[in-house]
């Protein structure tokens, strides 16, 4: 157990710079998911299964459609105005 | 060693996060990176109520009694990840019309807004 | 400042934040060794006192619930916040239903991902269901499950188009659940005062442990709380969908 913890916070401060060093919106929209993924990890592994399956849901729905759906409209707005 | 990586990872996040922010060019991408300072506090909280060789509190399938970790930061963490959604998307939704109302997502070109 | 001065003033004073964050983390117990009286205690009388096995959803919903309602009146107040940021301004008009028709989607749906949408809404209706019910027994509760009971629905945009999930969720419908998720909440927290004396108290009876019908007023709140956030998600992703497909400058 001490282990897996070790390993899966390495994992978390990895994913955690590979988000922020993502500057492309688009790319970083596909890194916070699997971010999101390895972070709802470290939370079962802390034995929180009701913060993981929120993290889960949010990380990996919610935030990237959300970006996604940003970017959408600031690129057409940018062509409309071209 | 154990001891001390989970609060080193939290502080790790956060200052990674506050890079993100300083030095992004995106406002978008300055959103995902305040979205990261947030996780960590997460991290933060669940390591404080973590107890070695703790189940989770959950008592469907082990009797009432057993070694578990602290229900209460999980309580607040848990309802803290869905309200964070919904602030990144009111960032969001300022960013988008920043775009509209200077043309550019760049905090280098938003200027004070006039009348 | 050019990025530049804002990255080496960044670099200076993050070492002097950390210095004082790490003196401050000194002071938490050791990893694994916390001693909360607070917590020991509700992991001990949760199940007799309020027969709902899953501590966490107790503590959201019966023993805090009061901050609870303050959370969903932050996710409220956001999604209000929004919907008035992305107004339309006064130079844009909306496009007529008409005259863009073909153009409410992005762009044609492969047949994979149309086979895959309508295979896929009615699993993840009922589980979204099965989450948001199920919050007192095991792992779960109104805020993962209104989250994907939102999912479902964007699920049938994703598959479909957009006038698609404009007809199964109307936004009239939609405000309206949203709103009455919020209120039901403070509904519940005023029958508690009214009949049992005390705002969110307890006030039907508690069934068995471990059986859906238990713990009292748990499973009305997180109904009520999953119907708020699935309103409130869906609200906000139709927002931007407005804004990506239907308002257009002048």
């Amino acid at each position: 157990m001490i282990v897996l913890q070790t390993a899966v916070l390495f994992a978390v401060a990895i994913g955690g710079t590979a988000v922020v060093f993502a500057r492309e919106p688009l790319r970083q929209a596909m890194v916070v998911g699997v971010y999101g993924f390895i972070l709802a990890l470290l939370f079962m592994v802390f034995q929180a299964p009701d913060v993981a399956l929120s993290e889960i849901v949010i990380c990996t729905v919610a935030i990237p459609i959300m970006i996604l759906l940003a970017l959408a409209k600031i690129r057409e707005h940018e062509e409309e105005s071209d | 060693m154990i001891s001390f990586l989970p609060y080193a990872v939290a502080a790790w996040l956060i200052a990674i996060g506050l890079y993100g922010i300083v030095t992004s060019n995106n406002l978008v991408h300055l959103v995902v990176c305040l979205s990261v300072v947030q996780s960590a506090t997460y991290v933060l909280l669940l390591a404080i109520g973590y107890k070695t060789g703790g189940q989770a509190p959950i008592f469907a399938d082990i009797p009432v009694g057993t070694t578990a970790v602290d229900p209460v930061v999980q309580a607040l963490s848990l309802v803290d990840i869905v309200v964070e959604a919904t602030v990144t998307a009111l960032l969001l939704a300022l960013a988008v019309q920043a775009h509209k109302r200077f043309g550019s997502i760049d905090p280098d070109d938003l200027r004070p807004l006039a009348g | 400042m050019s990025l530049r001065g804002r990255r080496a003033l960044f670099l200076v004073s993050i070492p002097v934040a950390l210095l004082v964050l790490v003196a401050a983390f000194a002071g938490l117990p050791d990893f694994g060794n916390y001693s909360g009286v607070y917590g020991r205690a509700l992991n001990l009388i949760a199940v007799p006192q309020r027969h709902a096995t899953d501590v966490v959803t107790a503590v959201n919903f019966d023993y805090r619930a009061f901050d609870t309602m303050g959370e969903e009146f932050i996710l409220f107040a956001a999604v209000l916040g929004l919907a008035v940021v992305l107004r339309s301004m006064r130079e844009e008009h909306r496009r007529a239903s008409h005259e863009a028709d073909e153009e409410h989607k992005f762009d044609e749906p492969s047949s994979l991902l149309r086979a895959f949408g309508v295979l896929l809404v009615g699993p993840v209706l009922v589980i979204g269901l099965y989450i948001v019910s199920h919050g007192a027994i095991t792992p779960g509760g109104g805020f993962q499950g209104g989250v994907i009971l939102a999912a479902a629905l964007l699920i049938v945009f994703l598959a479909g188009e957009y006038l698609a999930m404009k007809f199964v969720a109307p936004h009239a419908l939609v405000e309206f659940g949203e709103a009455a998720g919020a209120g039901g909440y403070v509904l519940v927290g005023f029958g508690g005062l009214v009949f049992a004396g005390v705002f969110f108290k307890n006030f039907i009876g508690l069934g068995d442990p471990a059986h859906i019908l238990s713990a009292g007023t748990i499973p009305i709140s997180n109904g009520a709380v999953g119907i708020e956030v699935a309103g409130a998600f869906v609200l906000l992703w139709t927002e931007f969908l407005d804004q990506a497909l239907v308002i257009r400058g002048k």
